[in-house]
């Protein structure tokens, strides 16, 4: 069991929860993710790692009460335990030999890009942070993000609040100002991540995606997160969960990802009933 | 004067009918009265031939004359001598390709029914409450560490501990029992029954840990530091293989490694548990292994119609006779010599049809082996959707990566020695992580033999 040391509420539907789990914490590098089991009857989700303290043998989630399983982890609370938080898992981003970074995080993605926005302005590299959300109430880890950024522009769908549009409209307006990253990192919804190498790939930047498919082992035993990249098939739990967003097969990870739509509703109807959510 | 029946004594089962809608066990096991008529079929050979078929050496005869005088206790204590699984073994092992295949009484009739004798034993003596752990007399101060809780792991640290050995096991999943739990379905293998078997081994005082993923969560060095000595890799077949064919990144593909723990690991099928279950109205299963056969007897469970579809002719099918047999009686349909070249999708990327071509034997070549070819122009297309491909795995290249120098074959199976000992000095390995996909019961020889070569490491 591993006991929860701290929750917070990060907008109506995302939670940070920080993990008692030294072994955990003690080899985990940026990008890597954990396998979480809320209780003996959960389904096992890979969640990606927000923050980690080594000397605290603490670990920090931050996820969207999305799913069954997801308001079912929110249901818990600061001194009560998960059953099951296996990791770290995958391989680590490859932030080496990056020094003019733009990092892209969608709504919760950007508890993701956060570690590796921070990393890469400790290893002395330029790091311009572009976050993007759906509207004002629910921007996250705005001052985080400003401390890990060189520039943090916040952009929301509706324009509630910083700049009104799409994170491709800042990425590109910078590009086109002369920014010459050398790398963009993009992580958060699927057609935002493609949207952006969309982008980059016309400008010829190195792209990085952190690609969250259905897991099931998250060691590389079930496949089941196999996704299409450059024509062959990787495992997103042991090749990944980042690739090369040049080669990526968004259309096939989409569907992959739509696979059990159906059953999910349901099991959230489920869950809601039984433990409260949105 | 023994029994001169031609054949086993019936195993009692469930019905076809009832149990493919059921995840209860198939083979319900001997009575006493069964288990005593099938003990007396055994001629107690004295040179013993069914022994050599055993990877762990169970003393055989001796176990099936306890079972004769009606000593059931003394009986199964003489098989836990070698055998760690007795219930697990009695219920999964190829016997008829090991002991049973040795035994004399197979030459004119059918072999003595030493699997079902093993399994009887294994069920009596935990209906009964026999204890046969007992902790070692006298404790060593060496520390090993075994990763991978699945058959070869348990074994290893078994032995090890009996020895006076400090065993931990580290296990990346949720369980203990590796394939044992992920991979052999419910009906073939209650999972309370595993359960039972790993409690035993932490009566030896054998500490488990769930969680562990061994090369992330911590690395071989980093035990070293916590005072392991030496170490046995368990860590299994892992990766599974795809046939490379259009369309198998559709949704409603599966890996069997992926359907199997669902349903066997997650137990989607249950009310209670959160796993999403696959809803599938036609499903093919792509293999002729026992894994093949697994998957799709779950399937039918899960409420699916399910064909098998082989490359080869179901003479050549791999999987246990008995499997093909259960597999038959339950309505899958066997699909042999078909071999599918695409998965078709729908305009939601959902399979929708698979596109198969039928295959003719060629003439057996000079070591009598007979291939396969396409025939030409006989593709068809079925309506399915979903497909599941058990087509082998290859070993997990995780646990390998980051130990430096260890070395590897070909296909990335560790390389061992005759006593499995790998090319790092202080590290053992064994089971599917050195051969590739085999059997649970070649899994127990091969952690028990490395058991004994880091014993003589000790001393």
């Amino acid at each position: 069991m591993f006991k929860i040391l701290d929750k917070k509420q990060l907008n109506d539907s995302t939670f940070s929860m920080t993990i008692d789990a030294p072994l955990v914490a003690q080899n985990i590098m940026p990008g890597q993710f954990v396998m979480v089991m809320t209780d003996e009857n959960s389904e096992r989700i890979p969640l990606t790692i927000a923050d980690f303290d080594k000397t605290a043998g603490s670990v920090t989630i931050i996820f969207q009460a999305i799913g069954g399983s997801t308001i079912k982890l929110a249901s818990k609370n600061a001194g009560e335990e998960i059953a099951h938080f296996a990791g770290p898992l995958g391989m680590p981003t490859e932030l080496e030999n990056i020094s003019n970074a733009c990092v892209i995080g969608g709504g919760v993605g950007c508890a993701i890009a956060l570690p590796q926005a921070k990393w890469l302005k400790n290893h002395g590299a330029n790091v311009d942070l572009v976050a993007g959300f759906r509207n004002k109430d629910i921007v996250i880890l705005e001052d985080e993000m400003k401390a890990a950024a060189t520039e943090l522009t916040i952009c929301t769908d509706d324009g509630s609040y910083g700049v009104k549009g799409f994170v491709t409209g800042v990425l590109k307006d910078n590009i086109t100002s002369g920014k010459n990253y050398d790398c963009v990192i993009a992580i958060g919804p699927v057609p935002m991540m493609k949207a952006v190498c969309d982008i980059t790939k016309e400008f010829d930047i190195r792209t990085i995606v952190s690609l969250n498919p259905i897991m099931i082992d998250g060691t590389g035993m079930c496949g089941g997160c196999r996704v299409n990249v450059d024509g062959k098939v990787k495992f997103a739990c042991v090749d990944g969960p980042d690739f090369d967003g040049h080669k990526v097969d968004f259309k096939e990870l989409m569907i992959r990802n739509s696979m059990y739509r159906n059953q999910e509703k349901e099991h959230k109807e489920h869950i809601c009933r039984m433990y409260g959510g949105k | 004067m023994y029994n001169k029946q031609e054949f086993k004594t019936p195993m009692p089962h469930q019905e076809p009918d009832i149990r493919n809608k059921n995840f209860s066990e198939v083979s319900t096991g001997y009575s006493l009265e069964d288990a005593v008529n099938e003990a007396n079929r055994c001629l107690n050979c004295k040179t013993k031939p069914c022994m050599n078929g055993c990877p762990v050496n169970v003393d055989i005869p001796d176990f099936i004359n306890f079972i004769k005088d009606g000593d059931i206790e003394s009986a199964y204590r003489k098989i836990k001598e070698k055998n760690f699984l007795p219930a697990v073994c009695g219920r999964v092992c190829p016997q008829e390709n090991q002991c049973e295949k040795l035994c004399v009484r197979g030459i004119k009739n059918e072999s003595v029914g030493i699997g079902r004798l093993e399994r009887f034993c294994a069920d009596w003596a935990r209906e009964n409450g026999v204890e046969t752990e007992t902790l070692p007399r006298q404790s060593s101060n060496h520390k090993v560490a075994v990763i991978g809780a699945g058959p070869a792991g348990l074994t290893c640290a078994g032995v090890l501990a009996q020895a006076g050995i400090e065993v931990e096991i580290f296990e990346s999943l949720n369980k203990a029992g590796g394939v044992l739990s992920y991979g052999i379905p419910e009906f073939r293998l209650p999972k309370s029954i595993v359960r039972y078997e790993v409690e035993n081994l932490e009566k030896l005082g054998v500490k488990i840990h769930t969680d562990v993923v061994v090369g992330r969560t911590v690395t071989i060095p980093q035990l070293e530091n916590m005072g392991f000595e030496a170490f046995f890799i368990g860590s299994g077949a892992g990766l599974p293989s795809f046939m490379g064919i259009e369309g198998e990144g559709l949704a409603g593909v599966f890996s069997a490694n992926e359907f199997l723990t669902r349903a066997n690991l997650m137990e989607c099928y249950k009310e209670d548990k959160d796993t999403p279950a696959p809803k599938l109205e036609k499903v093919v299963v792509v293999g002729g292994g026992n894994v093949a056969m697994d998957a799709a007897r779950v399937a039918k469970r899960m409420g699916s119609d399910v064909s098998i579809i082989y490359r080869r002719g179901i003479e050549q099918m791999p999987a246990r006779k008995e499997e093909i047999h259960h597999a038959q009686e339950e309505g899958i349909h066997f699909l042999t010599l078909n071999n599918p070249v695409r998965v078709i999708g729908d305009e939601n990327g959902f399979v929708k049809q698979i596109e198969c071509v039928k295959m003719e034997l060629t003439e057996p070549d000079a070591s009598g082996r007979r291939g396969v070819k396409v025939m030409d122009g006989s593709e068809f297309l079925m309506d399915v959707d979903g497909v599941i491909m058990a087509i082998g795995t290859s070993p997990n290249p995780l646990l390998k990566a980051t130990i430096n120098g260890i070395e590897v074959n070909r296909r990335g199976g560790f390389v061992v020695d005759d006593n499995m000992r790998t090319s790092i000095p202080n590290i053992w390995a064994g089971g599917d992580a050195v051969t590739g996909s085999a059997t649970v019961i070649e899994a127990m020889g091969a952690g028990q033999k490395a058991a004994k070569s880091i014993l003589e490491y000790f001393t």
